[in-house]
């Protein structure tokens, strides 16, 4: 049976897909962790920013006609509590500067009593600046207080590094936890398939029963397509089948019919030449029904392979039977047969199919040993089971063909002038491999032929 | 080692051509030697000179050129007016955080300042090598019976007892003067509204201002003073005549300066800056350091009490223009009450 090309793999296919899919939407936790954690780092920063810048804002006065702050020591202090900071400010009244930094920019955008922020370099550094105002009234009428406030962002930075870190560790964590996942779900999801293909591939060569374990919903039509195709393949084999037995039981009758007018025939024939072309027809005539037989006997044998019944059967029974069975034919070619061993051993399966097993093989054996031979079948007990063993003192199985004998109408090289179709060790062979057991054969070291049968203790 | 010019410099250094105004000026090592460190410091070269010699002795090649000058006047020579030096050393806190804050110093790091305690080190660009406490400077023998005064209360009470003992010849810092005294001041008012009641009595009894630590010293030395307040312990600690003060470290609460090192950043050889803050900081913190100021002003003895001023931007409140004219005002209309 030729391997079919595999192309691609399934299971490799969904993990790879499964590794990318992972792999983007660790990027994206990695990406979207960070600019969470940066937004949110913005906002704790902006917000100390403005809690600072409102303080100073709050300790403003206005007395005797001047502005007085009274800068909070937190105000500044605070904005370096955790790590160290740079930190400027600048207090405007409308656009006259009073105290601070004077060059430190302001936040734009302010309405209201809103902070505004902005990102700002100042004295050679990146800050971050909160404005907030206020309305006051002064001599000259209304007008803002503006305080700004801004503040370096080591701390910040240091902040985000670690965050970018962190992020950066969990994106990987989510990943190599999907790497896990993706191969227990390639793995899960390619089980029903390996199950399907354990179960086929462990039947034996004729189960060509259906499917019937559950599969997922996306195999039913592969499996259905297979039942169909195995139920035609059944069909198709139980037709030809059929059709042999049929055939030859059709052609046994009219052989029959013919051989016996052929021996009258024969019996008037005066004729040396006619008498021995008749003598000729009726032994063709007899290997073709010998055939149709034994064609028979193979359907048979194949029908009751398929539904193999379990009986007790006496091997030291069997044997003896089938010995005085042909006893008349081994009688007739002057062949010694006997059946040896007083120990009987009992073993489970079809009493039919082992009779005619047995019966196939002294056949055999009968058919290639010459007048005066003899022949043993030895009944034999071993610690794993039993043998039956059948030697003859005739010329044993040609060198170098034992392996074929076995196979449907192989007939041995020294076989042209015997009467057989090639069936008879093919059943045999079946038969005892359907009890579980083995056919060994081999020629004896003094001559002749020995096929031993071996059955495993039920 | 031995072996340094000594030179003062009185009015203007030669060679500056704008106007800060220097005390003193003194040179350390082999002069022409190639590689010149400057310092600018508010320390006494007495107070700072052991640093310098040891230093020296690991270096021998180095020439240091050491000029004293009062905070103010390096606030202007660094801030304002961009004179290059290697090395600024300054009682005065909040001025040193200042030119920290705004950009006039370089960061340094090094394994030294990485193991610092979190206390004695600023966004890498100020280190402390020394905490100083501000104490009360008694002289024992013009103190006479009076029990010493162990906290600001107990002060406040033995001042009230006994006014005309005690006037006149009490002394604090001019706060108007002295960037310290300005500190120590600030940082009173921070801690306790005890400063302002304390500095109401000094007005009443008439105190006498002084500019420095060594005056007030020397005027309780000389018996002009019976009780100097805010003084420089470590001053006091250091001179040869220490026995003839009390030197005490209020119970209540003890201020705590740190003189810090911080390099320019302009520095002409700033690697030689970042060696000599190594050894400043090596000398100065850990089990085997030799700190300047004198061992038996032990700080452990009123570790509960120590207010040790934290470096940070909050020391640039009190700097502030607009915070700065209110609380002298109010300070001048305590003190000055005639």
């Amino acid at each position: 049976m030729s391997k079919p090309t595999a192309h691609g793999s399934i299971r490799r296919r969904l993990l790879l897909s499964l590794l990318a899919s992972a792999a983007v939407l660790a990027l994206v936790v990695y990406f979207v962790v960070q600019s969470v954690a940066r937004q949110v780092a913005q906002e704790s920063q902006d917000n100390v920013l403005a809690a600072s810048a409102l303080s100073i804002l709050d300790s403003a006065r206005f007395f005797d006609g001047e502005i007085s702050v009274d800068l909070p020591y937190s105000a500044l202090s605070m904005l370096d509590s955790i790590s160290d900071e740079r930190v400027f400010y600048a207090i405007r009244l409308e656009n006259e500067f009073l105290t601070g930094y004077v060059e430190l920019p302001e936040a734009n955008g302010l309405s209201g009593s809103v902070p505004a922020f902005r990102s700002a370099v100042f004295l050679g550094e990146e800050v971050r600046v909160a404005s907030v105002r206020r309305r006051v009234s002064t001599d000259i009428g209304q007008s803002f207080l503006q305080v700004s406030v801004a503040q370096t962002l080591s701390g910040q930075k240091q902040e985000l590094a670690s965050i970018s870190r962190r992020s950066m560790a969990i994106g990987a964590g989510f990943f190599l936890v999907s790497v896990l996942l993706a191969a227990l779900i390639a793995q899960s999801t390619i089980r029903p398939l390996d199950r399907l293909t354990a179960s086929v591939s462990r039947r034996g060569p004729k189960d060509l029963r259906p499917v019937a374990a559950p599969v997922p919903s996306e195999m039913v039509p592969l499996v259905a397509s297979l039942n169909s195709f195995m139920r035609r393949l059944q069909l198709s084999l139980m037709r030809s089948e059929d059709f042999i037995a049929e055939a030859a039981h059709r052609v046994r009758t009219p052989l029959a019919i013919v051989r016996t007018k052929a021996e009258i025939v024969q019996r008037n024939a005066d004729n040396p030449e006619t008498h021995a072309a008749l003598r000729e027809m009726i032994h063709a005539i007899d290997d073709s029904s010998r055939t149709a037989g034994q064609l028979l006997d193979h359907a048979m044998v194949t029908f009751r392979l398929d539904h193999l019944s379990q009986d007790k059967i006496s091997l030291r029974r069997l044997t003896r039977d089938a010995v005085d069975h042909l006893h008349p034919i081994s009688e007739l070619k002057d062949i010694e047969m006997e059946a040896v061993g007083t120990d009987d051993l009992i073993i489970q399966g079809d009493q039919i199919l082992m009779q005619n097993a047995l019966h196939n093989l002294l056949d055999n054996a009968l058919k290639y040993t010459p007048s005066g031979a003899r022949i043993v079948v030895t009944l034999l007990r071993h610690d794993d089971g039993a043998e039956i063993r059948i030697t003859d003192t005739g010329p044993g199985f040609p060198d170098g063909e034992m392996d074929h004998l076995t196979d449907r109408f192989a007939r041995g090289a020294n076989a042209e002038n015997v009467v057989g179709s090639g069936l008879g060790l093919t059943i045999v062979k079946e038969v005892v491999e359907a009890h579980g057991g083995q056919m060994h054969i081999t020629n004896n070291a003094g001559g002749g032929a020995c096929v031993s049968l071996h059955f495993p203790s039920s | 080692m031995r072996q340094f010019a000594l030179s003062f410099v009185l009015i203007f250094a030669a060679g500056w051509a704008a106007a800060f105004e220097i005390e003193n000026r003194a040179q350390f090592g082999a002069s022409g030697s190639g590689q010149v460190l400057r310092i600018i410091s508010t320390a006494d070269i007495g107070f700072f000179e052991p640093m310098i010699i040891s230093f020296l002795a690991e270096n021998p090649d180095t020439e240091i050129d050491y000029v004293v000058a009062s905070s103010t006047e390096m606030m202007r020579a660094i801030h304002d007016e961009g004179h290059a030096f290697d090395l600024a050393i300054s009682s005065a806190m909040d001025l040193q955080t200042k030119l920290a804050n705004d950009g006039k110093a370089q960061r340094y790091t090094s394994a030294a300042t990485q193991s610092l305690p979190d206390w004695a080190i600023w966004n890498d660009m100020l280190f402390a090598f020394t905490q100083e406490p501000a104490a009360i400077v008694v002289s024992k023998h013009a103190f006479g019976d009076l029990p010493l005064p162990r906290d600001r209360h107990e002060l406040i009470n033995l001042l009230r007892q006994h006014p005309d003992r005690f006037r006149g010849r009490v002394g604090t810092y001019d706060v108007r003067q002295s960037g310290l005294g300005y500190l120590f001041a600030t940082q009173d008012t921070r801690a306790s509204e005890t400063y302002w009641r304390l500095t109401e009595v000094f007005g009443a009894l008439e105190a006498k201002l002084y500019c420095c630590s060594s005056d007030m010293i020397e005027a309780v030395k000389t018996g002009e003073l019976l009780i100097a307040y805010n003084v420089l312990g470590s001053y006091a600690m250091n001179r040869e005549d220490r026995s003839d003060f009390a030197i005490i470290l209020p119970s209540d609460f003890t201020t705590v300066m740190l003189r810090t090192a911080m390099i320019p950043y302009n520095a002409p050889s700033p690697v030689l800056s970042g060696a000599f803050v190594d050894h400043l900081l090596r000398r100065s913190h850990g089990p085997e350091a030799q700190p300047l100021s004198h061992p038996d002003l032990d700080l452990s003895r009123v570790e509960a009490a120590l207010n040790r001023i934290r470096i940070g931007p909050g020391l640039l409140v009190f700097l502030d223009q607009l915070k700065k004219r209110a609380f002298l005002s109010e300070w001048e209309s305590a003190i000055l009450q005639n």
